[in-house]
């Protein structure tokens, strides 16, 4: 089920207040984050964020097409390689 | 012969369903389209008048993306995920089932290679 637009978007506390201090001051710096969960919303938007994957910081470059979508969406956590191919044994 | 958004309907069936055969229309807008237009689901499609006939065809026209329309926009929304690398389309890239189902086994219908027949992806 989708969330009550009646909540508005969710964005972690701790993240919301980088992203103000960086449009404050006009700045472009990378914001290292654990947090996934949260929304992008149409001020991250220019901005890049390292986020976490569970072992390493994936840089995501934030464009307009994506906001709306989380954080998490754009760093994979898992590595898959393909499955052995059968022809070969 | 009713002639809908570039689709000929089935004219041995009724209307309700003769209408699903559009792409982007499904039973219950069907009905939704019916309803507003105080047509008879139970009609067959032959039968239709012609007033009835032209009355669906600017309704679906005007007020329901349909057809080509509906395709294209389908096919834009996943490039727009293809590009700006999220998950999902990572999982369209390759042909896997983009919503969290098990790919251990099953999700034939994405990754293909039904029954015997081994065909290189």
């Amino acid at each position: 089920m989708a969330r009550s637009i009646k909540k508005g978007p969710f964005v972690d506390n701790h993240l919301q207040r980088k992203v103000d201090k960086l449009n404050d001051e006009n700045k472009k710096q990378v914001i290292k984050t654990w947090s996934r969960r949260s929304m992008v919303t149409p001020d991250f938007i220019g901005h890049t964020f390292a986020v976490h994957n569970g072992k390493k910081f994936v840089p995501v470059y934030i464009s307009e097409n994506m906001v709306g979508h989380k954080l998490g969406e754009f760093s994979p956590t898992r590595t898959f390689r393909g499955h052995k191919d059968k022809t070969k044994k | 012969m009713a002639h809908i958004a570039g689709v000929d309907l089935p004219k041995d069936k009724r209307v309700i369903i003769g209408l699903t055969y559009i792409f982007g229309i499904g039973n219950s807008k069907s009905r939704e389209i019916l309803e507003k237009l105080k047509v008879d689901e139970n009609t067959y499609v032959k039968d239709l008048n012609t007033e009835q006939e032209k009355a669906i065809r600017e309704l679906v026209q005007n007020d329901y993306m349909v057809e080509g329309e509906l395709r294209t926009k389908v096919a834009m929304d996943i490039k727009r995920l293809m590009e700006i690398g999220s998950y999902r389309g990572n999982r369209h890239k390759r042909g896997l089932p983009c919503r969290g189902q098990r790919t251990h086994t099953n999700a034939k219908t994405r990754r293909g290679r039904r029954g015997s027949s081994m065909k290189k992806r």
